[in-house]
């Protein structure tokens, strides 16, 4: 089977736009969650979120202008727009320019979206309602299609490629990876463009996680708060928006053009529970088997990961489901590895989530130091003996990170990365 | 020049994205003016927004160029 290497990355996330921009606020301790203000929330259980900052200037802002022209934009939903700029910088990164039709052909995306271009959904029903079908515009529905975002990324880079994308809720961004990763080990691409993306943060996708009783709802005067896993206080999750792009490379073919190579991925694994629509199996098999499998592919022991970047969405249920789980493969002790939830500072950005997870555990091999999980200022009982990195980084050693991703539906998928040297 | 004709123009260059000077009324959308199809159709829909008039699919594929609109918007207005 052939390798495959991590050689770009990027990222919009709530803590801003930028690789390095999102690990230095990561590490720390700053949080990207704040209260809504850009649409009206008063009727709303939960009135936070994990919002990308928007504006034209400044350190980490997202500016559509930079990647899109106004005219286009139009035509765009924001979850495609955050995978644009992702791919953007994962692929500057990285260095690499297909130069001949073959390497173009060699070049593949695959950029999912848990749930896609929801606003634009919920605009143009609106509209419908209000103004009939006459007023709906033609591109309602490319701007909405969750396999657009590597649509738009192939377009603007030329990628003919494999363009493919994933939809497994809040497991998409971690399957895009380790799916895009096979296909380049079944040498059907040299290189993948692979992430995750999600624009969701709008009075539909808030009132429909909110009836699912998915959301916290306790912390709307302190946003920064909210998001607490494995807390004593936590109340449910807080939603998030960006996207998370990486770009892969056979081994070979990154050594060969002098690429950085940050990292390799060596195991993949993935389940279903075949147990409920929302919350997962109590025992938390699906996740203990996902993570299993992927210690198989990496052909590692449970003692040699040193870091696992946790689902842990901040539910009063999930997160002590999934410590179980960790527990009975690695032991009371996590066999010396330190755990934690990257979603206390950005929140839960659903189809992203895996893909920017994916890339602080790989800032964790390169730095040697794992983020914190934000307000764990009471932890759970049932917690002892785990070592969540609560409220600061902490720098340790970190051969190979192990990230989670569990999805509605009952879809698990873990990835497992290490450093090449 | 009549105000149909500023007001197809400013409409042309606010979904299009083109510069003022380029909007001539002889300018073919597509091969002028670098819409798709999908662009025609959204141009077409915000005539109809801006001159509270319904123009029927038929018709809307005859208006190629930024003439073709002002003529077809003045005969509904006339």
């Amino acid at each position: 089977m052939r390798r495959v290497v991590v050689t770009g990355l990027g990222m919009v996330s709530p803590l801003g736009v930028g690789v390095q921009h999102n690990w230095d606020r990561l590490i720390a301790g700053q949080s990207g969650i704040r209260a809504i203000d850009s649409f009206d929330v008063s009727d709303l259980p939960c009135r936070i979120a994990g919002m990308v900052p928007r504006g034209t200037e400044g350190a980490g802002v997202f500016n559509p202008d930079s990647y899109v022209t106004p005219k286009d934009q139009k035509k765009i939903d924001d979850f495609i727009l955050y995978a644009i700029g992702a791919a953007d910088e994962a692929i500057k990164d990285s260095g690499w320019k297909p130069d001949t039709e073959e390497q173009a052909e060699r070049t593949g995306v695959m950029i999912g979206a848990g749930i896609g271009g929801l606003s634009s959904i919920y605009e143009s029903s609106l509209l419908l309602a209000e103004k009939g079908p006459r007023r709906i515009s033609p591109f309602f529905i490319p701007s909405s299609l969750i396999n657009l975002a590597s649509g738009h990324v192939s377009i603007i880079h030329g990628y003919k490629g494999p363009n493919h994308s994933v939809v497994t809720a809040c497991s998409t961004g971690a399957h895009a990876l380790g799916d895009a990763a096979r296909l380049i080990a079944f040498d059907d691409a040299d290189v993948m463009v692979a992430g995750g993306a999600e624009a969701a943060v709008c009075r539909l996708g808030l009132a429909g996680f909110a009836a699912a009783r998915a959301l916290s709802t306790g912390f709307n005067d302190t946003p920064q708060k909210g998001s607490r896993p494995y807390d004593k206080d936590r109340d449910g999750f807080v939603m998030g928006e960006g996207a998370g792009v990486v770009v892969l490379e056979e081994y070979e073919h990154a050594k060969k053009r002098g690429a950085k190579i940050y990292a390799e991925i060596i195991g993949y694994g993935l389940s279903g529970d075949a147990y409920h629509i929302t919350a997962p199996a109590e025992d938390g098999n699906g996740g203990f088997r996902a993570m299993r499998m992927a210690l198989k592919r990496a052909g590692l022991n449970p003692g040699e990961i040193d870091y696992i970047n946790a689902h842990g969405t901040s539910t009063p249920v999930g997160d002590l489901i999934e410590l179980g789980a960790v527990r009975r493969l690695f032991g009371a002790d996590l066999s010396g590895a330190s755990m934690s939830s990257t979603k206390s500072a950005i929140g839960h950005l659903l189809g992203a989530a895996g893909a920017v997870e994916a890339i602080y555990s790989i800032l964790s091999i390169r730095d040697q130091i794992v983020p914190p999980t934000l307000n764990l200022e009471n932890p759970s009982e049932g917690t002892e003996g785990a070592d969540l990195v609560p409220l600061k980084a902490k720098e340790r050693k970190v051969r190979a990170a192990l990230s989670n991703s569990f999805g509605f539906g009952g879809t698990n998928a873990s990835l497992i990365f290490t450093s090449i040297d | 020049m009549s105000d149909i004709a500023e007001r197809v123009k400013k409409i042309v260059i606010e979904h299009l994205g083109v510069e003022e000077a380029k909007v001539t009324e002889t300018a073919s959308f597509i091969d002028d003016l670098g819409a798709d199809s999908l662009d025609t159709v959204e141009l077409v829909m915000a005539f109809e927004e801006e001159f509270g008039i319904e123009i029927p699919d038929d018709a809307a594929e005859k208006i190629l160029t930024v003439k073709d609109a002002i003529d077809f918007i003045q005969s509904k207005s006339a």
